[in-house]
C-alpha cells in the first residue's frame, strides 16, 4: 500500500512572504500613531458622547426651526440632482473618448483616464472650494463641484462599462461595415445601458451624501446649519441636521435601490 | 413593384448577385445623371475569394500556415477541421476582421490584406457575418437588429433605431424578417426571442444588405438538433436564392456535405483537404477529426 502522507494543515510561508506580512504590520502601526489613536480617548470618550446626546436630544422640532431646515434639505436634493444630471450626461462623451477600442485612439484614450484620475484624486469639498472662489458662494459652487466628482465617477466607470461589453454584436456590425461611431451608438451603448443605469444611480447618491457637506465650505445645502448648530453649541437643532441628513440619504438609497430593479430587471 | 432595399442601397453597391455576365450599355448611364457610376460586371473577377499562402500565428503559436484556395462566386463552400484548427480565424481573416500573419486575401477584387481601413468598410458593405452566437442587441427591438445589418451602406442617427429610419430601410428590414419568417415579431425585444428565432434574425440581418459574400461561423453549434436544422435548411434556402458566396464552418459532417458545393478541411495548421461534397463521403472528412 502507498504511504500518502498528509499535506500540513499550515504551509510554512516563503521568506518573501514573511517580509509582506511584516512590512504590512509596520505599516499599521505606523499608521495608527500618525493618526492619533489613544485608547486612552476611547475609552474616556463614552462619558462625554453621553454628556452630548443628552444636551442633544430632544431634537429642536420647532416648526421655524423646521421650515428652515426643510428649505435647506430641499436646496441639498436641488444640488445634488443638478449637479449629478449635468455630470452623467457631460460624462458619457468623456467615457466615450476614455474607453479603449472606441471611438478614439490609445494616446486620447490614455490622456482622458488620466484627467478622469485627477478629478477622482481630489475630494468633492475640496472641488466645493475651488468654485466658491470661481463664481461665489452659494449652491451653483454645490451644483458645479457635485457635477465634476460626478464626472470623475462615472466617465471612467462608464468607460469600464463600454469596455466590458460582449464584442459579439460589434464584430456582427464591423463585418457589414458599419463605422465606428454607428457601431457604438448601435452595439457597445444599448448593451452597457443597464450597467450605466445603476452607475448613474449610484452616482446620484453618493452626489446627495456629498451635496449634505457643501455647506460646511459655503457651497450652499444644510451643511451650513450643522456647521452653525455645531458653532453656538445649538446640539438640539444640530441633532435635528444630523437625522434629517440621515432620512433623506437613506430614502434617496432605497429609491435609488428601487429604480435600479425596476429600470434594470433582473439582468443585473 | 419596386425592391426596397435597392432603393436604398447606393447605386454602386447594387450588382447582379447571379454573377451574370452584364455589358452597359448606353440607356445604364443617364446624361448629366453623377450619382449613377457604371457598373462593369464583366470586369469583375470571377472568383469572389481568392487566399494565398495565408499564414496566421497568435504571438509565437502558430495558427495555421501556407492556407490557399479560391471560391468562385455563387460557391458555398464548408470549412471542416477539428476544435483548434483556425477556422474561425481564418473566417476573420477573410474579413480583415484580424490581420493575417503573412499571405494574401482577396475578396470581390479588393486585396484585403493591406488594405486601408476605409477601404476595409467599403468592401464589408457586400459582405456578411453570421456567427454560432446570434450576437443580437438583446435590449433593442428585432426591427432594429436587423436595420443594423444597412449601416454599412448608410451611416448616421436615422439608422440606429427603426423609430427614426426613414420608409424604404424599415421596408428593408421588415422584408428581410418576412423572408425569415418573423415579420410578425419586430417589435419584440432581442432577449425575447428563442435560440433559433434570434439566430434567423441574425440571418435576417446578415441578408438584409444584400451582400454578395456570407461567412458563417457554425451557424448552428448553439442550437438544438430541430432548430439547427431547421436554420441551416432555412439560410441555405435564402443564400441559393440570392446567388450569394457562402463560406461556412460546422461540426456536421452531414452539414457539410449537405450543404457545401465544396469542402476545404484543415488539419496539423495546414489546409489537408480541398474536394467538391459530391466527391466525399461522410467517413473521408471524419478522418479529418482523428
Amino acid at each position: 500500500m502507498t504511504d500518502h502522507s498528509l499535506p500540513r494543515r499550515l504551509e510554512r510561508p516563503s521568506a518573501l512572504a514573511f517580509l509582506g506580512y511584516v512590512v504590512a504590520i509596520v505599516i499599521v502601526i505606523w499608521a495608527f500613531q500618525g493618526a492619533g489613536f489613544s485608547l486612552d480617548k476611547v475609552l474616556t470618550s463614552p462619558p462625554r458622547f453621553a454628556d452630548f446626546m443628552s444636551r442633544a436630544f430632544p431634537p429642536n422640532l420647532e416648526s421655524e426651526v423646521m421650515a428652515r431646515l426643510g428649505r435647506k434639505m430641499v436646496e441639498t436634493l436641488q444640488i445634488a440632482f443638478a449637479g449629478a444630471v449635468l455630470g452623467v450626461i457631460l460624462s458619457l462623451p468623456v467615457a466615450l473618448l476614455a474607453a479603449r477600442g472606441l471611438i478614439a485612439g490609445p494616446w486620447i484614450n490614455g490622456i482622458v483616464r488620466n484627467i478622469l484620475g485627477f478629478i477622482r484624486a481630489v475630494p468633492d469639498i475640496a472641488w466645493a472650494l475651488v468654485f466658491v472662489v470661481a463664481v461665489g458662494l452659494g449652491p451653483f459652487a454645490g451644483t458645479l463641484a457635485i457635477m465634476i466628482d460626478t464626472i470623475g465617477f462615472c466617465g471612467r466607470f462608464f468607460a469600464d462599462d463600454m469596455e466590458a461589453v460582449d464584442k459579439g454584436p460589434s464584430e456582427a456590425l464591423t463585418a457589414t461595415g458599419a463605422r465606428r461611431l454607428d457601431i457604438t451608438a448601435c452595439a457597445t451603448l444599448p448593451a452597457a445601458a443597464p450597467a450605466f443605469v445603476s452607475t448613474a444611480l449610484y452616482a446620484l447618491e453618493k452626489a446627495v451624501r456629498s451635496s449634505t457637506i457643501l455647506g460646511l465650505v459655503g457651497a450652499g445645502g444644510i451643511g451650513i446649519e450643522l456647521k452653525v448648530g455645531f458653532d453656538l453649541f445649538d446640539y438640539p437643532t444640530a441633532m435635528t441636521v444630523i437625522l434629517m441628513i440621515a432620512v433623506v440619504v437613506i430614502a434617496i438609497e432605497a429609491l435609488s435601490t428601487w429604480a435600479r430593479k425596476t429600470i434594470i430587471g433582473e439582468q443585473r | 413593384m419596386t425592391d426596397p432595399v435597392n432603393e436604398i442601397l447606393a447605386p454602386s453597391r447594387v450588382s447582379d448577385r447571379a454573377g451574370a455576365q452584364r455589358v452597359p450599355v448606353s440607356g445604364d448611364v443617364q446624361a448629366g445623371s453623377a450619382a449613377a457610376p457604371v457598373v462593369l460586371q464583366d470586369a469583375m473577377p470571377r472568383h469572389d475569394v481568392s487566399v494565398q499562402g495565408l499564414t496566421k500565428n497568435f504571438g509565437q503559436t502558430p495558427i495555421f500556415a501556407d492556407v490557399s484556395f479560391r471560391l468562385l462566386r455563387g460557391e458555398a463552400v464548408a470549412l471542416v477541421g477539428a476544435n483548434g484548427t483556425g477556422k474561425s480565424t481564418l473566417l476573420r481573416c477573410l474579413l480583415g476582421l484580424i490581420p493575417a500573419s503573412s499571405g494574401t486575401v482577396e475578396v470581390l477584387g479588393r486585396r484585403i490584406t493591406d488594405a486601408r481601413s476605409a477601404d476595409l468598410r467599403v468592401l464589408r458593405c457586400r459582405t456578411g457575418l453570421v456567427s454560432q452566437k446570434h450576437n443580437l442587441v438583446p435590449r433593442l427591438s428585432v426591427l432594429s437588429n436587423v436595420l443594423h445589418g444597412l449601416l454599412g451602406s448608410h451611416s448616421g442617427p436615422r439608422y440606429w433605431s427603426q423609430s427614426f429610419a426613414p420608409l424604404p430601410a424599415r421596408r428593408a428590414a421588415i422584408d428581410a424578417l418576412e423572408q425569415v419568417g418573423l415579420a410578425n415579431l419586430a417589435s419584440r425585444r432581442a432577449d425575447r426571442l428563442s435560440g433559433g428565432q434570434s439566430q434567423r434574425v441574425a440571418i435576417a440581418r446578415a441578408l438584409v444588405a444584400k451582400p454578395q459574400l456570407l461567412i458563417a461561423d457554425e451557424p448552428c453549434a448553439s442550437l438544438d438538433p430541430a432548430a439547427g436544422e431547421e436554420v441551416m435548411a432555412l439560410f441555405f434556402k435564402l443564400v441559393r436564392e440570392n446567388g450569394v458566396t457562402v463560406v461556412f464552418t460546422s461540426h456536421h459532417v452531414d452539414h457539410a456535405l449537405d450543404y457545401g458545393d465544396r469542402v476545404i478541411g484543415l488539419a496539423g495548421g495546414k489546409l489537408a483537404l480541398d474536394a467538391t461534397a459530391a466527391s466525399l463521403t461522410a467517413s473521408d472528412l471524419r478522418g479529418l477529426y482523428d
